[in-house]
């Protein structure tokens, strides 16, 4: 069984906790077989090297990266804040910047076009001063994505920062290190579990989101048309080929980031 | 249930949860009704045909209408008419793109009727068998560039949207909207890029609405149902593309008395009346 080094009990074979976590599993993996064997392989070449799929791709790829940078940019600094600050309406602040977790995403891009769009109060005299607007865009797409993916970075580092033992940070002031010293080399590497997780958990959100973008940047192939966008209107056209073809792409790449993450960190 | 009436946003984005909402809702609705609908069909046999419907026995039970957008606001209207001339039937409506309608009967989904925006939608049920009887056209529409109330772009026709610095939205040009879109471009000999396909009409619409886009090309029928909100620039004929609305029951519709019902009263003279007032041109346009 688990082979953790340390002198621990082999635990009873339980056969109901066995059928659920088999039955749990095959409710996972059947979909997936339903995609692999729903695809059409005869003509499946042409389909993922057609200029729809690599626009979509494309797009996916930068809109979902660029996410997960402005995540690590801003959220850090948020979840630190969260975690180790103590001020009024921590909770409040809290409960706001994670309310895009539990919004439908449709309901964030509306409320997104409604701050950020051409008439939005933020929008508007963005676009009077700058020239810049938003939706339409590629940085619209990318700023959905971040809308919807930004709060689980916050919450999977502020749980990190708020569970590491800062007694070792202390022990480290105490010893002469700087504050910078302290972070790079004590912070960070604690912490390093759930930065890497928060990354990941955030880069697959962005990567999958569909309901903001739609509405707050518009469909449009080769400028905001991200794979789940062209997914449901190839499926929604009955192009059911090129939907299942395209979505056994978005599968495959994030089925390689998962298991890669797995190996990197370590058990879980 | 009848789904809103005027509220724009509810057209467009908010169709993929309503459907499945509804969807799911209808099947446990059409079990319990079921139950009565056996047994009210013996105790009204007897008492003799009604006028209404040419099925023998009265319609009730729940009626799953898969109807397009912009069938919205006339079909909740006829609904409301059908239900008071045959109490005891509800009518459920699951409204959204005619393709993506298609797709969801083509993949199972629990329709009693049809209404598409346009044959070509139907033809994808067809294709499959899966409707009883001959498809019947009982609309047609037309095309309208829609602006923000009061027309601040200036729009006057359909060669002003080439101007790049408009934003124009339209449907993706697989969904009847967006096919009308591209008809009337090339009509009139302009090429137009759009910011954003959207899958319905109602996304067209809203994102009018909302002052996101300074044009779209929408139907007659939304114009004049978005009320005040927008503004219409009408098309003339020689540019305008046509589209005919098809209406099927479904094959093995779980409640086909009602089916066929509503199927006549949609192309009956109370239901014609309804449509041409909010803007439908009558089938044989």
């Amino acid at each position: 069984m688990a082979h953790e080094g340390t002198a621990r009990e082999k635990q009873p074979f339980n056969p109901l906790l066995a059928v659920l976590a088999a039955l749990a599993a095959l409710f996972f993996i059947f979909p997936l077989i339903g995609l692999i064997t729903g695809a059409p392989w005869g003509h499946i070449i042409s389909v993922i090297t057609s200029e729809t799929a690599v626009q979509a791709l494309g797009l996916s790829i930068v809109a979902s990266l660029s996410s997960t940078a402005i995540a690590l940019v801003f959220g850090f600094p948020l979840a630190w804040l969260l975690a180790r600050g103590s001020f009024r309406g921590k909770g409040l602040l809290r409960g706001l910047t994670t309310l895009p977790m539990v919004l439908p995403p449709v309901v964030g891009g509306i409320a997104l076009l409604l701050a950020y769009g051409r008439k939005g109060f933020i929008g508007k005299p963005l676009e009077s001063a700058t020239g810049i607007t938003l939706p339409f865009t590629l940085a619209g797409v990318i700023v959905a994505e971040s809308f919807v993916a930004m709060p689980f970075f916050v919450i999977t580092v502020e749980s990190g920062l708020r569970s590491m033992n800062r007694r070792l940070e202390d022990a480290a002031r105490s010893l002469g290190a700087s504050r910078r010293t302290v972070f790079l080399r004590v912070t960070l590497p604690l912490i390093w579990p759930s930065l890497a997780a928060g990354t990941v958990l955030t880069w697959a959100r962005a990567l999958g989101e569909f309901g903001a973008t739609i509405t707050f940047a518009g469909n449009l192939p080769g400028v905001t048309q991200t794979m789940p966008l062209a997914i449901y209107i190839s499926q929604s056209s009955n192009m059911t080929d090129e939907a299942i073809a395209l979505s056994l792409i978005l599968v495959l790449v994030s089925l390689v980031v998962m298991i890669f993450r797995r190996d990197r960190a370590g058990a879980g | 249930m009848v789904t809103g009436n005027t509220g724009t946003t509810r057209r467009g984005e908010g169709d993929m949860r309503s459907i499945r909402v509804l969807t799911g809702a209808s099947v446990a609705a059409l079990m319990v009704a079921l139950a009565a609908c056996s047994s009210s069909t013996t105790t009204n046999a007897a008492a003799g045909t009604p006028a209404s419907g040419s099925a023998a026995a009265k319609p009730s039970g729940t009626l799953v209408v898969f109807a397009a957008t912009s069938l919205t606001d006339a079909f909740n209207k006829i609904a409301t008419q059908f239900e008071a001339a045959n109490p005891g039937v509800t009518v459920k409506f699951n409204y959204g793109g005619s393709s993506t309608l298609a797709t969801q009967i083509t993949q199972g989904a629990p329709a009693d009727v049809f209404a598409s925006a346009s044959p070509k939608n139907m033809t994808t049920v067809t294709d499959q068998s899966l409707t009883t009887g001959t498809p019947k056209t009982f609309a047609a529409n037309q095309g309208e560039i829609m602006v923000e109330a009061g027309n601040p772009s200036h729009v006057k026709s359909v060669a002003d949207l080439a101007n790049s610095a408009l934003k124009v939205v339209t449907c993706a040009p697989e969904v009847p909207c967006g096919a009308l879109a591209t008809a009337i471009f090339k009509n009139a000999g302009v090429t137009v890029k759009p910011v954003s396909q959207e899958e319905n009409v109602g996304g067209v619409v809203t994102k009018v609405s909302l002052g996101e886009a300074d044009a779209g090309i929408v139907y007659v029928t939304d114009v004049k149902a978005n009320g005040t909100k927008t503004t219409g620039v009408p098309i003339p004929a020689s540019q305008n593309d046509t589209t005919t609305y098809p209406i099927a029951e479904i094959k093995g519709a779980p409640n086909a008395t009602a089916s066929a019902a509503w199927i006549s009263y949609v192309l009956g003279p109370s239901g014609q009346q309804v449509l041409k007032s909010f803007g439908f041109l009558p089938p044989t346009a």
